[in-house]
Formats: structure tokens, sequence, C-alpha cells
């Protein structure tokens, strides 16, 4: 049985429609990075998940429990990490975190323990008796996280849970969420690319309120083996002088030196060896993989061109 | 569920320092009012010998002195409530109490549990005072009783009125602006003046017409139902548009 199962989810928002149609599940042991560009319905998918906004149209099971149906008892295997922590900046972090352990229905003799393993997780043992309001923003993101995972949920929703932190805490909590994919299913909810690349073993691709991209991990590395090479050439031939090199099957010139040459077969040796015999200066060959940033300014823009643009971009990064 | 709520919302109103300084406030002016009624009391003690039938003191002392703390009440009342659920919407905290497994209705009591929790405190310290008459006198207790209950009921009536106009809005001033003219209006719906059908509407709907006999000692089960049914409505609508939020936004 899946952890959420979520089916034909639409929300307006007055006429504006938000989030629409889409379908998706999510298995134990999954990281699920849930990418968008701004706007595209991220975090409105995610309110809805969690049981803060309430769905227009749509079915959500979580851990086989209709959300809609019996908010409670399906609330009760949900940590939620929302844009903004939900944090009472009144409170220091353990009266935070025993009153979070309250809500959550933990018993009274397993609290202590319950938040006590919480902060350690977060590296925030030693921070229990500050103020949240005194922390740095940093801090303040991880008690958010401990909250989510205090009672330890089946599913834990992040939402940006990375935005605002300096690269050593991002390092760290990426560790943490990698380590809480082994026991969890994690909704990573980002338009941070390097993190979804990462963390996560699955990825969805929203735009405009629509699911445009999914795939497993290992999809999008196999994805990578194409018959596709992008080669770089000092003194470069025509491009049908190319063309005519056995087994090359297509010629683009990506710019100056540079072209993407298509072959019949997953091999590259015929077009080496008319390199060297015809001393083109080859500089460079890489296979052309399509990198999760290609795809998602792909899917995102719509834009042709806007492939090969940020394959030129990233050029050297294949090698 | 509920009481965890209402303690951390007990909890919260003494972390800021506006609860400590409306008691405080509340308690200096009491004073003064308190002083000046046993001022005023001594001063004509020599014609109530003389009469028959005479108010006592606490008619002179403790009924003025609550009517004018049910005047300050009403307008402290709406410092209190405004942040209730509007400031909670504001921080991002109400994400914390919707993806938790509690029902809006639990949410709704649990806040308004605390807030009568800080009310009850705050009854308790205006007793105090004319409590303290008992060293040299004789209190009417039962006439105090009843004044007091009927602050209780009063005070439960303007957290409720407060918690849900809390709930309509993201902003704790705009909260408070229209929980105190909403108050303010209920308080003088009955100085209408004439005396046709409407006006006994007004008079009913009025909360003067409901408290200033209580305050004075005299218990109505009318005037009681009709706080019950105060704060019922506007829980009731307070769960109502809590509810409705997650579908609009």
């Amino acid at each position: 049985m899946s952890l959420i199962s979520v089916k034909n989810l639409v929300r307006y928002y007055g006429n504006y429609c938000a989030v629409d149609d889409i379908s998706f599940t999510l298995q134990a042991g999954d990281i699920l990075g849930f990418l968008g560009p701004n706007g595209a319905g991220k975090s409105t998918t995610m309110q809805i998940l969690s049981g803060n906004l309430a769905p227009s149209e749509g079915e959500i099971l979580i851990n086989g429990i209709d959300l809609l149906d019996h908010p409670k008892q399906a609330k009760a295997s949900i940590g939620y990490l929302p844009e903004v922590p939900p944090l009472y900046k009144e409170m220091t972090v353990d009266e935070y975190l025993y009153y979070c352990a309250k809500l959550h229905n933990i018993r009274k003799i397993e609290i202590r323990d319950t938040v006590d393993l919480a902060r350690k997780r977060c590296g925030l043992a030693d921070i229990g008796k500050r103020l949240i309001g005194n922390l740095s923003k940093g801090y303040q993101q991880r008690v958010g996280i401990a909250q989510a995972i205090l009672h330890s949920p089946k599913i834990i929703i992040l939402d940006e849970p990375t935005v605002g932190l300096d690269p050593n805490q991002i390092r760290e909590i990426r560790e943490l969420i990698a380590e809480l994919g082994k026991e969890h299913g994690i909704i990573l909810c980002t338009h941070i690319l390097p993190e979804v690349q990462a963390v996560c073993n699955r990825v969805q691709i929203i735009n405009e309120g629509k699911l445009v991209y999914e795939a497993d991990k290992d999809q999008l590395l196999n994805n990578q083996e194409t018959n596709s090479y992008e080669v770089r050439l000092l003194n470069p031939p025509s491009i049908n002088d190319l063309s005519n090199i056995d087994n090359v099957n297509n010629v683009e010139r990506l710019h100056d030196n540079t072209f993407l040459v298509h072959m019949d077969e997953n091999s590259a040796d015929s077009l080496t060896r008319a390199a060297v015999e015809n001393n083109w200066g080859l500089n460079k060959l890489a296979p052309y993989k399509q990198t999760l940033e290609q795809i998602f300014v792909e899917l995102t823009l719509g834009e042709a061109d806007s492939a090969a643009e940020t394959a030129t971009s990233d050029e050297g990064q294949n090698l | 569920m509920i009481a965890t709520i209402a303690l951390r919302e007990l909890r919260s109103m003494f972390l800021s320092p506006l609860a400590w300084v409306v008691l405080a406030v509340t308690q200096a002016v009491l004073a003064w009012v308190f002083l000046s009624q046993i001022e005023v009391f001594f001063s004509i003690q020599a014609q109530l010998t003389t009469m028959t039938n005479a108010p006592g003191v606490t008619d002179l002392v403790v009924a003025p002195l609550l009517e004018i703390a049910s005047i300050i009440l009403l307008m402290v009342s709406p410092l209190l409530t405004m942040r209730l659920i509007s400031e909670e919407h504001q921080n991002g905290t109400f994400s914390l109490l919707l993806s938790a497994p509690v029902s809006i209705t639990q949410i709704t009591l649990g806040k308004y549990l605390g807030i009568i929790l800080f009310y009850i405190l705050f009854i308790a310290m205006i007793s105090l005072m004319p409590l303290s008459l008992t060293m040299g006198t004789d209190l009417d207790l039962g006439k105090l009783a009843a004044g007091l209950l009927g602050l209780f009921l009063l005070l439960s009536a303007f957290a409720a009125a407060g918690l849900f106009l809390s709930s309509l809005t993201t902003s704790p001033v705009v909260a408070a602006v229209s929980t105190f003219g909403l108050l303010l209006l209920l308080w003088i719906l009955d100085k209408s003046g004439g005396s046709g059908n409407a006006d006994n509407v007004f008079t009913y709907l009025a909360l003067t017409s409901h408290i200033l006999p209580m305050l004075r000692g005299i218990i109505n089960s009318a005037d009681i139902s009709y706080f019950v049914l105060f704060v019922t409505t506007f829980l009731l609508l307070t769960i109502r548009q809590m509810d409705a939020r997650r579908l609009q936004q």
C-alpha cells in the first residue's frame, strides 16, 4: 500500500486553477522531489496534503485513510514543515517541542525521550532552553524540521526546507533528509535542483498546476545512456563531412566548434577514428546527457532552444 | 487536547507584556474607584443610620465597583482576544494546529478555554478588593457572588465575540477594533429611546439590560440563557469560519 495516493486533485483560488488534475503516489522509502518554478502550485499541493487547505476536487489517501473523511486519523501519520516554519517565537525550543508532542498525542511518559531524540537528530541538543525568537534562521528551520519528525510520522512533507540557510547548514539538512528517508516517506518540495539530485530517488515536475514530468532517479540516470555525443573539434570540417562518417546519423552545430553528433550505435569509435586521421583536433567528446536542469527548463519554459542553451552553459560539467 | 491548546494559550498571554499591563492598569483604576466609593460611603454613613431599609456597603461600594469594572473590561477585552487566531494566521503558526491530528472544534474550544482561564484569574483579582472589606464589616456575600458571576458571564460573551472576530482577519489590530465596535454597540443598544416593539428587541439584545441586574445582585435565568446563547452562537460561527477558510483562502 502506498503512503500517499493522490487522485485527480484540483484546487481553485476563485477562478484561478492553482492545481489542475494531479495524481501521484508516494511509496515507503521514497524521497520524492517535488519540483516546479515559483507559483507552479507546489506549496498549494503540500498544503492540501497536510490538511491545511481543502481541495476543490479529488481524493487523497494518507496511509490508506481518506484525508477528507477522516482528517484526524490521516493527519496522525503526517509531519509537515510549511514554507514558513510554524514557530511560536515567545516559547523556548523545549516548550515548543513538548507542546507539539502533546498535540500529536504522544504518551506522557514518552514525551521527554521523543523530544530528546528529535532534538538530537536536528542538531538542537544544546539549545533546548533558548527562546525560538532569538535563534538564527538556520536553527529556527531546524526546530521546524524537529517539529515535523517529532512523532515519527510515516510521511514527512518538507516545503523548501533549506531556504535561507548557509551552505554548511544546507549540507547538514540534506544529510538529515537522506537519513530520514531510510525510515519515512518524504516529499521534498523545492525549486533548487541540486538539492533534488543530491537526496531524492524520485522526481516530479509541476508546472502551471499540472504534473509535466515524473521519473525515478535510475530512470533519470539511465536516460543519459544515449547515442548522442557532444564533440568539440579545434579544426572542424564541414557538417557534411561529419555526417558522412560511418554510423553517424545526424549532426547539429551547437555553436562555433561544438557539435552534437547522433550515432547509430552506442559507441563513438568511428567518429574518433575519423577525427584522429584527419587531424580535426578532437578536444572534447562527451555523451550528451539531458540533465535535470535541462529537463526542468525545457518543461517549464516550453522553449525548444532552451535545452541547447543550457547545454552550452553547462559545458565541461559532463566531462 | 483542548486543555493542551488552552494551557499554551494561557502561557503565551503571560509571556507577552500586554496581559500584565492590562491586569495592572485595570487593577489601578479599580483601586481608585474602590477608594472613592468607600469615601462616599463614609460621608453618607450618618444619614444611612437614620433610614429604614438603608442600602448596605455591598450596594454602595461593591455594586458600583463591579459596574465600573464591566466598562473597563469592555475596553480591554478586545485587546486580550485580538491575537487569539489572527496572530497565528499572521505568523503562519496556524498550520501547526491544522496539520496536527486535532479538529477545528477542538482548536476553537481550546483557544476559548485558554482565554476563559485568563479571565477567571482576572475576576479573582478584581474580587480581592471587595473581599478585603470583610475584614472590617459584614458583606452580603450572596450579592457579591451574583455580581462576580455576572462579570464572568459578561467576559465569556466578550471572549466569544472577540474569538470570532479574530478568526475573520489576519491582523490583530483589525480584530481589536471590530471587537470593540461590536461590544460597544451591544452595550449601548438599549439607549435607542422610544418604547415601540423594536425597542424591546433592542433592549433584549443589549448586553447592559442583562448584566446590570446581575451586578446588583439579581440573578435571572433569562439573563443567564442570553449569555449562554451569545457564547454558543459566536463559538459556532468561529468553527464555521475556520472551516470555510480552508476552502477559500
